[in-house]
This record gives structure tokens, sequence and C-alpha cells, in this order.
């Protein structure tokens, strides 16, 4: 029987880039947050956000995601080109927006497999949840996590360790093949050697590619596996430096105070 | 999801297992009364013992008072003079499919259930049956000396069976409504398993066929004989549309040394209904009763099944769900009496309430001096979906015994926005994403029942989701 099959057509416009952040200024129950973020992320590139604890940097990775608690008072995002404020965040999803949890919420009694089925049904498709190519992405994907079968039979984020959340939210990622990947804080919580297999997961699925990734850290270790191809520094909501991966180093060894005390004197930008 | 072309070739061809039942209809006039009751008995044909029975049920009902706890202003509104007590024939004959409520038509469609089944469901057509099922399954118990026959038929093929196990488990002066219930029982199954016969599959498929099974005031009565096992599943995932609205059956289990029942529930009646129902057990010596227990409907249930474990070694689970709409009070839980030693028991009651509902977990643990080294768990938890609904816990432990070890584990929670935020980061709508939290807490229960059970009622609690947020 004659197959109808769906072929998607992305327009790739170098001109438009694939994340635009714009001014963008928000807060939370009165509170501002965000004063003004500007950052750009073209296809293929991967950027990081660091900064210190109350910063903004979860903020901003909710925002991009669209959680409802948060108000956007100024600014524009744009995934290519389009606006991404007016949609919710199941259609942001369906666009290729991925948010990689700092705290993946548990729902006893809903099972793993089931969970990943349905989203990958729901972001790309019901043929892309069904039969071989399907059981083949995630048996590739849960290997080269070194996650065993056993875990597609429990319950979404229940009674997990810290480690089997930060790497279910990767295999999650690597099953849906965001075309933008938000990391927030996927390393903390993880030992060196869960960094090294996170940071592979996020490279095979975004080098090479169209897509993109900002992932959202502390420290700089997770930065030395995935080498992002710039980082941004947040201080109290803006952005105060923007560089190449030896600002992580720089970071690492002098710490934020270092460059509180540049952007007093005059900024670095 | 079957298509309905599918389901039919399932169970045969509707069409050819149209039944036109009696025509000739008898509807008493409502309201109760000794002779209401004798009457009913006379028409039956009974032996005079039944008609004694019924009479001093019904004596024991006129005067007693109504339970002072439960949702007492709901009891006091049901009108006993109000409802009709003896209907024969299916009332099918006496309604039509225009008046079933269109939401209710709508959900029957959305859950894939074929047309001449929902028109049964809804009580306005005659009782159909597959052949086919209905016969291969009746041939396979027959062979096995199962007795498998609704109650009237019971009594009249069984009367000694019958006659001694009837009311021994719920005996008619237990509380008002298993007197009203003994008082004018109509329909319900009969049901014996031999010695050491194992009824192999869940015994649902002719029951989810037969009319007669939903009675108002049915009566089910099942004796597993000594190292006999038997599961039973009653009732229907899809909404049961009913023109009457109180209904009040007893169920009775025998589970004699050793035997194994498991009796499957999941009730979704109108929003008009009362739903009053005694449910117990008797587990003699290294027995185990089961009861798998939901409600879905319904504007009031007052339903707590028991087990007696009366002996040695034997065992006790109830595991059972409740979700309560607008308007709705499910007051549901179970009874378990340790009555002899090494018995174990396990409750595991799961709540949701909704606009409003209510939900009540309502609970007995007894162990009684004698009984030695008794195990007891219970696990109630409840999940509020908004702040009009409410969620109350009743546990009673009664504990004679200090050799007993008992647990007991409640919990009340709430959706969190950032739960929701999470599943719909994950593609799902607010809807959708509800329904997966709400399929998860029952998934404990649900992953009891018989397949399409289970996927029925996943997609009914989907469809309870939708138009949920505001």
């Amino acid at each position: 029987m004659f197959k109808r099959e769906v072929v998607c057509t992305r327009i790739m416009d170098s001109s438009i880039p694939l994340l635009e952040i714009k001014n963008l200024h928000a807060g939370i129950d009165g509170n501002q947050i965000l004063n003004g973020i500007n950052i750009e992320i073209g296809a293929g590139e991967i950027h990081a956000i660091m900064g210190r604890n109350g910063s903004g940097k979860t903020t901003t990775a909710n925002i991009l995601m669209g959680h409802p608690d948060f108000e956007v008072e100024e600014g524009e995002i744009k995934l290519k080109g389009e606006n991404l404020l007016d949609l919710e965040p199941w259609e942001r999803a369906k666009r290729g927006v991925f948010l990689s949890f700092q705290y993946p919420q548990a729902v006893p009694g809903l099972q793993v497999g089931n969970f990943l089925k349905k989203s990958v049904a729901s972001i790309n498709g019901e043929e892309a949840a069904k039969g071989k190519n399907f059981r083949e992405l995630l048996k590739k994907s849960m290997k080269e996590l070194n996650m065993s079968s056993s875990f597609l039979s429990r319950y979404v984020n229940d009674g997990f360790s810290g480690g089997e959340k930060k790497r279910f939210e990767i295999l999650q990622m690597m099953l849906l093949q965001p075309q933008l990947a938000i990391l927030d804080e996927t390393d903390s919580g993880l030992d060196i050697d869960g960094i090294r297999t996170v940071a592979m997961g996020i490279n095979s699925s975004i080098r090479g590619t169209n897509s993109g990734a900002l992932i959202i850290t502390h420290y700089s270790r997770i930065l030395d596996y995935i080498k992002p191809d710039k980082i941004h520094v947040l201080i109290d909501g803006k952005i105060v430096a923007t560089g190449d991966s030896t600002l992580a180093t720089d970071l690492e060894e002098n710490g934020y105070d270092w460059l509180e005390k540049r952007v007093e004197e005059g900024g670095i930008n | 999801m079957k298509t309905s072309q599918e389901a039919r070739d399932a169970v045969g061809d509707y069409k050819s297992g149209w039944h036109d039942t009696e025509n000739s209809t008898i509807r008493f006039d409502s309201g109760l009364s000794e002779k209401v009751v004798r009457d009913i008995s006379k028409i039956k044909n009974e032996p005079e013992w039944m008609t004694e029975v019924r009479v001093k049920a019904y004596r024991h009902f006129a005067e007693r008072k109504m339970p002072t706890w439960g949702n007492m202003s709901m009891l006091e509104q049901i009108d006993f003079e109000e409802v009709c007590y003896y209907l024969r024939s299916s009332s099918a004959t006496e309604n039509d499919w225009d008046e079933v409520p269109e939401e209710i038509r709508n959900t029957f469609e959305r859950l894939g259930i074929p047309e001449a089944e929902q028109k049964w469901l809804s009580g306005v057509t005659a009782q159909y049956e597959s052949e086919a099922v209905y016969h291969s399954i009746r041939e396979d118990l027959v062979a096995q000396g199962v007795i498998f026959l609704d109650m009237d038929s019971g009594l009249r093929e069984y009367p000694e069976i019958v006659k001694k196990w009837f009311c021994s488990v719920v005996p008619y002066s237990d509380n008002k409504f298993s007197a009203l219930n003994t008082a004018v029982w109509s329909g319900g199954s009969f049901i014996y398993v031999p010695k050491g016969v194992h009824v192999e599959m869940p015994v649902q498929a002719y029951f989810r066929i037969n009319a007669k099974n939903m009675g108002q005031f049915e009566r089910t009565l099942i004796i597993a004989d000594e190292g006999s096992s038997i599961h039973y599943v009653e009732g229907c995932t899809a909404p049961t549309y009913s023109t009457d609205s109180l209904h009040s059956a007893v169920v009775e289990l025998v589970a004699l040394p050793g035997s194994h029942i498991r009796y499957s529930t999941v009730q979704n009646w109108s929003a008009n209904v009362y739903n009053l129902v005694t449910k117990r057990g008797i587990a003699h010596e290294n027995a185990k009763i089961e009861w798998v227990d939901g409600n879905i409907g319904s504007k009031l249930t007052m339903k707590y099944p028991s087990v007696i474990l009366k002996g040695e070694g034997s065992h006790a689970e109830v595991i059972s769900v409740a979700y309560s709409g607008s308007g709705q009070h499910q007051d549901a839980g179970a009874k378990i009496h340790h009555l002899a030693s090494n018995t174990t028991s396990k409750i595991l009651s799961k709540s949701i309430s909704k606009d409003g509902g209510r939900g009540s977990y309502r609970g007995m643990v007894t162990v009684s001096p004698k009984a030695n080294n008794c195990k007891l768990n219970v696990v109630c938890d409840a999940l509020i979906l908004d702040d009009e609904s409410r969620s109350d816990t009743y546990p009673t432990m009664e504990v004679a015994n200090p050799t007993a070890r008992c647990e007991h584990e409640a919990s009340v929670s709430k959706v969190s926005d950032d739960q929701l935020f999470y599943l719909m980061s994950r593609g799902h709508t607010e809807e959708e994403a509800l329904a997966l939290i709400v399929n998860g807490f029952f998934e404990p229960f649900t992953r009891e029942l018989p397949m399409e059970y289970a996927v029925e009622l996943n997609k009914l609690m989907a469809l309870e989701m939708e138009g949920s947020i505001g």
C-alpha cells in the first residue's frame, strides 16, 4: 500500500538566528529579576550562561519555556523569527524548545517508558513514537547515558537520585531532538563521570546539527567537555560580560568578585 | 483502540444476539409495604422461606433509623416512597434513546463503545447477549462444574445452596440498606465454584453484557469451595445512565479454606444516583479475598468492602479508588476484621476530588484478642485538584492483641504548578498534563484491572479533566 510520508521542511535562512532574546525585562510576584537581557544564538551554536545564585539564570530558563508564574514586562524572544512569548509551554515544546530542569518533578504512577512515548508522539508526531525507529533511538540513547532498561518501568522522577534525574532529563532531550535545548544546571549534583556522560549526550545531540543549546551553570567543569561558542556572565539580571570559553577559566580562577569590580570600573563589554 | 467492528468481532454479532425479553412489563406503583414485598416474592414464585426472610427484612428496614454518620444531609433527601421496587423485564423497553442525556451519549462515543452496547448501558435496549461468547464461557464453566446464574435462577435451581449461604455473610439486620435489599432484591449473580476448580479467565465478558446484573437491588452470592479460585468483574467504566435514583446492592462472598476470590468493580453511575452498597466476604483458613473497587459516578456512594478473616492464615486486600466531581460525595473505604491468628490484610485507598467534589476514606480494621501475629497495612492517599474540593479521612483501628503489627500511612496532596509545567514543557497541554498526573495517581488500582477496563478508565479520567482548566 502506498504510504504517505509527512516531510517537514525547515527553512534555514542564515540571516535569522535560532534564538533571539532582546532587551528582556521580567520578574515574578512584582519582583524585577531580569533587567534587559540580550542573547543571540545561531544554528549549531552552544552558549553558556554563568552567574551566582539569584542572578536570574533559572528565571531566564523558565521564561524561555513559558512558565506561567513569570511576567515579561518588556522585550522579545524569538525562535527562528517567531515570537515565543505568546505561545503556551506545550506550543513552544512543539516548535522545538526543550528545558532540562534544575529540579525535575516527580509524577508517581506515570511510567518512564509510557511518558517518553507520549512526549515523543506529542512533539514529533505519532509516527515518531511508533515502531523500530523509536525503540532503536531509545536503546542507543540509554546505552550512551549508561541507563539500564529497567529504568523504563519506574515512575517519572519518583525516588530518583539526583544523578538519575539529570540523566533522565538528557535522555528526554536525546529522544525529543529539540531545536533549542536549555539546560538548567544539569551538571549540579553530578559526579565527574556523570558530568562527562551528560556532556557527551549534549554534544552528540547538538554538535553537527542545526540545533542550538543554552547551558546554564555555576561551574566551568561541564564547559571543559562541551566548549561553548560563547559564555555570558549574568549579574543582577544583566549580562555583564560575553566571551569565549577562556572566560570560564578566568571565572574559575578569579571568581565573580573580580568581574563585578571590572563592571563597576567601567565594564568589560 | 478497537474499532467497533473489531469489538463486534470479538464478542460476536450483537444483532443476531438480540433478545426481545418479555413484552409484558410488570411495574409496581412506587412505595414500599409488606404487601409489595410479599407480591414480589409471589410473582417470582419463591419458596416460603425466602418470602419470610424478605418480610422480616422489610420490617427491620421500616423500623431501622438512617445511619447517623456519613453524609446525613444527602441521605435525608432519599424519598423511599418515590422509588419503584420491582420492575420485571428490562426497564429498557420503557426508555427512549433520545432521552439519554447528550453528554452521556458523547462520552460513550469518545470511549469508543459500540452503539449497541451504548444503548444497553443506558438501559434503553433489551438485554442483548453475544451468543458466541456467552456460550463458550458458559460451556467452559459448566464443564468444570461451576454454577453461574443470575440470582433468581440460582434460587430456583439450587435452593439448598442459596438457603445455606443467603444472609450468612451480610445479615439483613446489618444496616438499613442491607435490610432494604433483602426485602426487595432482584437480579444479581449466583456463583458456586467447586472444590479445587480454578476459573482461569476473569468472568467479565459475560457479565458485561448481562443486563440483569445491573439491577437496582441486585443481590450477589459467590461461594468458592475449598482450594478453588475465581475472579469476578462487575460493572463497567462507561457512565451507567439510570432513571432510578436509588441503587442498593448486597454482595456476599464465601471463601472456603484455601480458596481465592477476587471481585473487581468499576462503577460510574450517573450523577443522580445514590449508590449504597454492602459488600462483605468471609475468608476461612488460608483463603484469600480481594476487593478491587472503583467508584467514579453517582451523587452519593457509601461503600466499604469488608472482609472477615475468620480462618487462620487468611488474607484480605481492598484496593479502591474514588473520583468525586461537582456535587458528588464518595464516602468509601474498607473494613477488615482479624478474628483468627496469622491473618494479614492490606488496604489501599485513593481518592481524587475536583470541582467541589468530596471524597472520604472511612476505614475500620479490628484485631480480636484471640488473633495472634496479625499483620495489617493501611495506606490512604487523597489528591485534591482545586480549592473548592474536599477530602476527609476517618480511619479506625481497634487492636486488642499486642502481637499485631500495624502500619498506617495517609497523605493528602495537590497538583502543583511546577508539576504541570514540567509535563507541559514536554508537549502536553495543561489538560493532558493533569490527566497524566491523575492517571498516575490511580495507577496502583488501574494495574489490577483487566486490560480493557484499565484502558477505558484512563480514557475516562482524561475526559473528566477536559474543560477543567480555567
